[in-house]
């Protein structure tokens, strides 16, 4: 047993820099529109992302209603399925859950999680917002663009992606498609230099990299490899605009249109997919490294236990992060790059389930002898970690490259990233925020409401994507809108599939009522106070809730010791707050 | 209580399922029952490492609930235990992963004997292309597709004229030769996919993929097409017949060549010149 909190409170030193001004809002426009402040900056990402993740979620609603009943739905041809599965994706992806994780959670949370007063960089965190806005309002567009948005699938691979076969491919889809990403690529890199430089610089005087939470960690190491990750897609989509409207050939070789000679030649398709995982696979990373810190929190806690094994997870987060920059090519086993490629990202893609394991085995080794209240987060919690091991572990089949061969552009990938990166990262996203509402608001959310969500939200997405498997191991393809008269597929495949319909209507519904919560636990939930939870790290300890512009008053907090003292034998309480200097010795337990 | 008794449910109910479900691949046709068998071995393992770790988890979650009174342990960190692990899961994925390294190995070592056959992919049908007397593909490249040559076989290349070229129709091979299919494609990324195969591999314009298969059923088999490739995607099917090798013979020498399509295409193309 190893003690890693401080031995003793060492003198703390004199902060070095001055504290620098703030700017302060003089009007309702600049407190709530055009705000500087990261909690305005954060609530306006949140608000946009939830709503362009209400299209995809009604986009998903009207796919699995042509996958469950094909010959209902006479509105929904081909072309507009394509249309709905390659926005649905996109959105979810980038987005929702990259904007929401980062822009959303890392803004109201890095500064107040590391007692700052705010983003380091203000004024280019507003413009971060307003620039990721123009880009969704550019995706939107493209539903009304002539043509309609792009069906070239969430991959967007060329040739397909700007060719007349597609739809948008000739027209504007693709095109809005590409600039809009350029767009969020934009605004992101100046929300994810902020998010790194106020880690870096900003962190209050006592608060060293190793007391850091983990939630600050988890974003913090996902921003920095989506500040690597990015411009990968970056050029892709410069280079695939140019492709599409000038006539180069970047990806483009000599290819016959439905019967006429194209003038492109030489070009490599190839080359835009080692681009795009590139970016596509960290960006998986990008959006499990904040669910991982942020779940690694809700655990320790509403189990009033620390984190297990807290080096070994900030070591783990930061590995994970490095290896996955070396595995992108097992997105493309079968895609006829060099077949030798397969066992050097067969091997590092397996050697990262070692720290993945170990985060998950430290979560449950959490959970033992600990005091598990069963709130709504850590409901959440244990969910996530359902269905991550579940995800995770089938990740383990399309990772080993013979295994991915049958497996690949079926259904069994499908439900594989749902599984791992569309409903476990989500679901931490619910945790946490039923786990800050309080903060934020000063209210808790309803507690009913709460639990209908949970419970139809986690076993619903258990019954969707769980079978869904079994589809794709039968041999069914993804992204096909109807499955027709197949030989080898036997009609309880489209029973099933019906099933799997009903399951996500339902599963959809029940985010109608989370939604109506958010609203109307505003005026009417229950008051908070300003550490409803009892937990020890700063942005619960701040004097007013919600925490007003520069967080913390006239004086900033004097850090302790780490995020994770809970039930230290022979404290007071179950708790201390990092900002507590404690009673020496007894405060520091095991010491 | 029913949080702990919900997760031990889920764990049961998913291996009820797995054991019980209807939904099950397809009976193999072809050399590749390793890639099964590394499969069903990853099943096992990774079956396993779910079951024990949300079963552990629902016990802490019954074990270890809020009572009145109760307080949780302090206990930062145990680098045995943390060291114990990481080797335990370190031995599993080599466990899954040897043994796919070596099967990919395999798939990736055409045997010496094996019949080179071209599979060309456009929007949306499938063609093919079986070697002549000679053995050999003649080369080919899109600059050259005519709608007198849809393929874009070089015409200038005498290996190619004895090349018999199926556009539309199905695909006959022979049981129990290994075969070398070499995949080209006129427009878009596809996908050469029938199930009962298990391997499958793209076709991207520009080069030649290639992967290879020994036919072990005799039978009729779908081919899908599992690269989206636009609007026509799900529709573009194919058809392989594994033939015993006499009727694959049989069937063979029925087919026009290269040469022979060319010169019919000449003369039904001066036959329109005429008034």
């Amino acid at each position: 047993m190893v003690d890693i909190t401080p031995r003793a409170v060492d003198a703390i030193p004199p902060a070095e820099v001055p504290e620098v001004e703030l700017y302060h809002p003089r009007s309702w426009w600049t407190t709530y529109v055009f705000a500087q402040d990261a909690k305005v900056i954060a609530i306006q990402y949140a608000c946009t992302a939830l709503a362009i993740g209400l299209v995809a979620l009604v986009l998903s609603w009207l796919m699995r209603l042509q996958l469950g009943f094909p010959d209902a739905f006479s509105f929904i041809t081909p072309e507009a399925y394509y249309q709905f599965i390659t926005m649905h994706g996109m959105i979810m992806v980038i987005y929702l859950l990259t904007a929401l994780f980062l822009g959303g959670f890392g803004n109201y949370l890095i500064p107040l999680m590391v007692g700052a007063r705010d983003m380091v960089f203000p004024y280019v965190n507003m413009l971060s917002y307003w620039i990721y806005l123009l880009a969704v309002l550019v995706l939107v567009t493209s539903f009304f663009a002539p043509g309609g948005p792009t069906g070239a699938g969430w991959t967007l691979y060329p040739p397909q992606a700007i060719l007349s076969g597609t739809p948008g491919g000739q027209d504007w889809g693709i095109i809005l498609m590409l600039s809009s990403l350029i767009l969020f690529i934009i605004g992101f890199t100046m929300g994810g230099l902020n998010y790194v430089v106020t880690v870096l610089q900003g962190r209050t005087r006592g608060m060293t990299l190793m007391r850091l939470p983990l939630t600050v960690w988890g974003i913090f190491t996902a921003t920095v490899m989506a500040l690597l990750a990015f411009p990968a897609l970056f050029v892709a989509c410069v280079m695939m605009l140019f492709d599409r409207l000038l006539g180069t050939s970047f990806f483009m070789p000599a290819v016959v249109e439905m019967g006429t000679q194209l003038q492109h030649r030489g070009g490599s398709p190839l080359l835009f997919q080692h681009l795009f995982w590139f970016f596509g696979h960290p960006e998986v990373y990008i959006v499990a490294l904040p669910a991982f810190g942020i779940v690694s929190d809700l655990i320790s806690t509403h189990a009033r236990k620390n984190i297990f094994g807290y080096r070994m997870m900030v070591w783990a987060i930061v590995g994970i992060g490095a290896l996955s920059f070396v595995v992108w090519a097992h997105h493309m086993y079968v895609s006829g790059m060099n077949p030798y490629f397969g066992f050097f990202f067969a091997t590092t893609t397996l050697i990262i389930a070692v720290p993945t394991a170990i985060k998950v085995y430290n979560w449950v080794l959490t959970l033992w002898r600990g005091d598990i209240h069963l709130t709504l987060p850590m409901l959440f919690a244990l969910a996530f970690i359902v269905t991550f091991v579940n995800g995770g572990l089938t990740g383990l089949f399309l990772g080993n490259v013979v295994v991915d061969v049958p497996l690949s552009d079926t259904m069994f990938v499908v439900a594989h990233f749902h599984m791992v990166m569309g409903v476990a990262p989500i679901l931490v996203v619910f945790g946490a925020i039923y786990h800050w509402y309080p903060k934020i608001t000063g209210r808790m959310l309803n507690q009913t409401m709460g639990q209908f969500h949970f419970w139809v939200t986690f076993l619903g997405a258990y019954a969707i994507f769980f079978p869904m498997h079994y589809l794709g191991l039968v041999g069914v393809p993804r992204r096909y809108p109807e499955l027709g008269q197949t030989a080898f597929i036997p009609d309880s495949v489209h029973t099933l599939n019906a099933f799997i319909s009903i399951a996500a209507l339902i599963v959809g519904f029940a985010q109608m009522v989370f939604l109506f919560n958010l609203i109307w636990s505003i005026r009417h939930g229950k008051e908070a106070g300003g550490n409803p939870w009892r937990a020890t790290s700063l942005e619960w300890q701040t004097p007013h809730t919600p925490p007003r512009h520069g967080n913390w008053g006239k004086e900033l907090p004097v850090v302790y010791r780490w995020a994770y003292d809970y039930s230290v034998p022979g404290a007071p309480q179950d708790f201390i707050p990092q900002n507590d200097p404690g009673t020496g010795r007894t405060a520091m337990g095991m010491a | 209580m029913a949080v702990a008794l919900v997760l031990v449910l889920i764990v049961v109910g998913s291996i009820l399922f797995h054991l019980l479900s209807p939904w099950w691949w397809t009976p193999i046709a072809s050399n590749w029952g390793y890639i099964d068998d590394t499969l069903v071995i990853t099943f096992w393992i990774t079956g396993f490492v779910f079951a024990a770790v949300i079963l552990f988890m629902a016990y802490c979650v019954f074990r270890f609930r809020h009572r009145e009174g109760q307080q949780a342990a302090y206990e930062p960190e145990s680098r045995r235990l943390e060291g114990w692990l990481t080797i335990v899961t370190a031995i599993g994925v080599a466990a899954m992963l040897t043994p796919g390294l070596f099967v990919w190995h395999r798939f990736i070592s055409v045997p010496a004997d094996a019949t080179e056959i071209e599979v060309v992919g456009q929007q949306w049908q499938w063609s093919f292309r079986l070697p002549g007397a000679d053995g050999r593909l003649g080369t080919s490249d899109n600059r050259k597709v005519t709608p007198e040559n849809p393929l874009g076989v070089n015409p200038d290349d005498p290996a190619g004229a004895d090349d018999v070229v199926i556009q539309g129709g199905d695909l006959h091979l022979p049981e129990g030769k290994p075969v070398k299919v070499l995949l080209r494609s006129i427009d878009v990324l596809h996908d050469f996919y029938v199930p009962e195969f298990r391997a499958k591999m793209d076709l991207v314009p520009g080069s030649v993929t290639y992967f290879w298969f020994t036919p072990t059923q005799t039978g009729t088999f779908e081919v899908l097409c599992a690269e989206l490739c636009g609007v026509g995607h799900n529709v573009m099917r194919g058809t392989v017949i594994v033939d015993t090798p006499d009727n694959y013979q049989a069937w063979l020498q029925g087919q026009p060549t290269f040469a022979q399509m060319t010169a019919q295409n000449q003369a039904s193309a001066a036959d329109q010149i005429k008034p």
